[in-house]
C-alpha cells in the first residue's frame, strides 16, 4: 500500500526525514511512533505530495508520488496535523464544499455521504452552528468524517486522537478496527504509545528523521522467557529455582524459565502460593525506549 | 472548484461588508453634494463631482472616481491576500491539495472568484450610486447626458443613454483589468507567505510606492511602467470622442503584470511544500 525507498528530506542542514523506507502492507493497522520532532508529520506530508521528497522514492497503492499522485488522492483518506475547516461555515457545508471541490464527488448523493460519515463519526446530531463554536475534539471527528468522505482504500492519519477524550479515543479506535476489517488499510501516527499498543498490528518507531525500528506487534512482543511470579514467600521460591531467579523485588520475582506452564506446576507442587504469575512481555514502552534516544523537544543546557 | 470558490466568496459576510463600505463612500458624498449644493472648485475634488449637481446620470462615474483610487484597490488586495494564505491559516489548504484539487486549479479558481468579487463590488457601487444620484440630484436619463466641461475638452456634448450605457462598461472592464493588476500582486505574496495580512500589506505597499512615484518627477523616467500610474485613465472613456491612448497603454501594462505575477505566483506554488 505504501513503500518509500531511502525517503529524504532536508530543510537546510536539518534532515527533517532520512533515509526512510516504510512498508505498509494492504490490510495493517500500522502504527508510526516517535518523538515530538521526530519526522512523522514531514513523512506523511511527503505521503500525500504535500512536501516534495529531496531524496527518495514513494509509492502508494501502486503509483509513484508525487507524479501521478493524484490518481491515488481520491482513494485516500487523510488527517494531516490536526483538522482544517471554514470556521464561519457548519460542519456539514465543510464537507459538502470539500466534496464538491474535487473529482468524483457525485452532487445527487451528496447529502447523504455526507450524513453517512458524520453518523459514523459521532456527530449525526449538529446543527447549523458554525465550527468557530466546536469543541477540539467536535472538530477532530470532523476531520476524521472528511478523511472517510470518500470511502478511502487507505487512511493516512497524522495524531487522529488529538483533543478527544478517553471515551472518543476509545470510540475511533473501534471505528477504525471495524473500517480495517471492511477491508481499509490504516496507517496512523502518533506520539501516544498506548493508542498505537491498542489499535495497531504493525509498528514502525522513528526517532530523529529515521525510522530505527519496523515489525509486526506481535514479533517484537514476543515472550521474553522470563516470567514475573508474585509471591508471599520470595524466599521460598528463591530456595526451590535456585540459580533461575533473575530478580527479586520485594513479593515479585522475575524467573528465567521456558515454559511458564511447567513452571507454574513446580511451584504448585512445592506448595508455594502465588498471587501473580505472567509470562513476561516487553511493553511497548521499552521497545521504544530501547530504539528511541532522547527527546528531540528537550533542550538541553550547553 | 469554481463554484466552490464562488459559494465560498458569496457565503461570506465580509464580501457583503466591503462592498456596502465601497457603496457607503459615494453615498456620504452625494448627500453632503446635494444638501449643501456647493461643487468641488474646477480642477479639484473628485472627477465629475461638479458635473453631477446638474446631472445625476453621471453620479456612477463620479462614484467610481472616488472608489477607485484607495476603496477598491485594498479591499481587493485584501482578498486577494487571504487567497491562499487565508486557506494555509485555517488548514483547509493541505485538506483541498489532498482531495485533490490540483495546485494549478486552485489557484485558477482563487483568481475567478477575485474577478467575480471585483465585478460584483463594482455592480454594486453602480447601481446604489446611479440610484443615489438620480434620486438626490434629479436627471433625465432617457435625454441623454451632457458630458462635462471639467472632464471633457469639448464641453456640452450630449451623449445618449445606450452610449452612457456603453463607456459605464468600458469603465467596468478597463477597472476590472486594474484590479487585476494588483490581485496579481496579492495573490503572488499569498502563495510566498502563509499570513494573508502579511501578503495584503505587500500588495498595498507595493501601490502606495508606485502612487508616490507617479507623482515624482525624478521618478519620471519609469512612471510609464508603474502599476498605478494609468488607473484613472478611464476617465477618458468620458471625453468626447473617447482618448484611447492612456486606456490602451494602462490595459496593456496591466496585461503585463498580470502574467508576469501570475506566471510567478504559479511556479511558485507548484513547487512548495505546505508545511501549515
Amino acid at each position: 500500500m505504501i513503500r518509500t525507498t531511502d525517503l529524504t528530506k532536508r530543510y537546510g542542514r536539518i534532515h527533517a526525514v532520512d533515509g526512510v523506507d516504510l512498508e505498509v502492507r494492504e490490510g495493517d493497522r500500522y502504527g508510526l511512533l516517535g518523538p515530538n520532532g521526530s519526522g512523522k508529520t514531514t513523512l506523511v506530508r511527503m505521503l500525500l505530495g504535500l512536501v516534495f521528497a529531496t531524496r527518495g522514492e514513494i509509492e502508494v497503492l501502486g503509483s509513484p508520488v508525487p507524479r501521478r499522485v493524484k490518481e491515488i488522492l481520491p482513494s485516500v483518506g487523510a488527517l494531516v496535523e490536526g483538522p482544517g475547516a471554514y470556521p464561519h461555515l457548519s460542519g456539514r457545508t465543510n464537507l459538502s464544499l470539500l466534496d464538491a471541490a474535487g473529482p468524483g464527488g457525485g452532487r445527487r448523493d451528496r447529502r447523504a455521504r455526507v450524513g453517512e460519515v458524520l453518523e459514523r463519526v459521532g456527530l449525526a446530531g449538529i446543527d447549523r452552528r458554525p465550527v468557530r463554536a466546536y469543541s477540539l475534539g467536535m472538530r477532530q471527528r470532523l476531520g476524521l468524517a472528511a478523511a472517510l468522505l470518500r470511502r478511502p482504500r487507505l487512511l493516512i492519519l497524522d495524531e487522529p486522537t488529538n483533543g478527544l477524550d478517553p471515551r472518543g479515543i476509545r470510540e475511533i479506535r473501534e471505528l477504525l478496527i471495524e473500517l480495517n476489517e471492511q477491508g481499509t488499510t490504516v496507517f496512523l501516527s502518533s506520539h501516544l504509545l498506548g493508542e498505537i499498543e491498542a489499535l495497531c498490528t504493525r509498528v514502525g518507531v522513528m526517532d530523529r528523521g529515521r525510522l530505527v525500528l519496523q515489525d509486526d506487534l506481535a514479533t517484537l512482543r514476543a515472550p521474553t522467557g522470563r516470567v514475573l511470579v508474585g509471591t508471599p514467600d520470595p524466599e521460598r521460591v528463591v530456595a526451590l529455582l535456585d540459580g533461575k531467579v533473575e530478580a527479586v523485588q520485594g513479593h515479585l520475582l522475575t524467573v528465567r524459565h521456558a515454559d511458564p506452564a511447567d513452571l507454574n506446576a513446580e511451584l504448585v507442587r512445592a506448595g508455594i502460593r502465588i498471587t501473580e504469575f505472567a509470562g513476561e512481555r516487553r511493553s511497548l514502552e521499552q521497545i521504544v525506549l530501547a530504539a528511541t534516544t532522547t527527546s528531540s523537544d528537550r533542550v538541553e543546557a550547553p | 472548484m469554481i463554484t466552490v470558490e464562488l459559494a465560498k466568496l458569496f457565503r461570506r459576510p465580509r464580501t457583503y461588508l466591503i462592498a456596502a463600505l465601497l457603496c457607503a463612500l459615494p453615498l456620504i458624498v452625494a448627500v453632503f453634494l446635494a444638501t449643501t449644493r456647493i461643487p468641488p472648485p474646477p480642477g479639484q475634488g473628485g472627477a465629475f463631482l461638479s458635473a453631477v449637481l446638474s446631472n445625476g446620470a453621471l453620479f456612477p462615474a463620479a462614484a467610481m472616481a472616488l472608489v477607485m483610487p484607495i476603496f477598491l484597490p485594498v479591499s481587493v488586495a485584501v482578498l486577494a491576500g487571504d487567497s491562499i494564505a487565508g486557506e494555509a491559516a485555517t488548514g483547509t489548504l493541505r485538506y483541498l491539495l489532498i482531495r485533490p484539487v490540483g495546485r494549478t486549479r486552485l489557484l485558477v479558481a482563487k483568481l475567478i472568484a477575485l474577478i467575480a468579487f471585483v465585478l460584483f463590488a463594482i455592480g454594486a457601487v453602480l447601481i446604489t450610486s446611479l440610484a443615489a444620484g438620480l434620486t438626490l440630484f434629479g436627471g433625465e436619463p432617457s435625454a441623454g447626458v451632457t458630458l462635462p466641461a471639467d472632464v471633457t475638452s469639448l464641453s456640452g456634448v450630449t451623449i445618449t443613454p445606450a452610449g452612457l450605457m456603453l463607456r459605464l462598461l468600458g469603465t467596468v472592464a478597463y477597472i476590472t483589468v486594474s484590479m487585476l493588476g494588483v490581485a496579481a500582486i496579492a495573490l503572488f505574496l499569498s502563495t510566498v507567505t502563509d499570513s494573508a495580512l502579511g501578503a495584503a500589506m505587500g500588495a498595498l505597499s507595493v501601490l502606495v510606492t508606485s502612487q508616490v512615484l507617479a507623482t515624482l518627477d525624478a521618478a519620471a523616467a519609469i512612471r510609464p511602467y508603474l502599476p498605478t500610474r494609468y488607473w484613472l485613465a478611464w476617465i477618458d472613456f468620458f471625453r468626447e470622442p473617447i482618448l484611447w491612448r492612456d486606456i490602451e497603454r494602462g490595459a496593456g501594462i496591466q496585461v503585463v503584470y498580470l502574467v508576469v505575477l501570475l506566471g510567478a505566483a504559479w511556479a511558485n506554488f507548484m513547487t512548495r511544500d505546505i508545511t501549515n
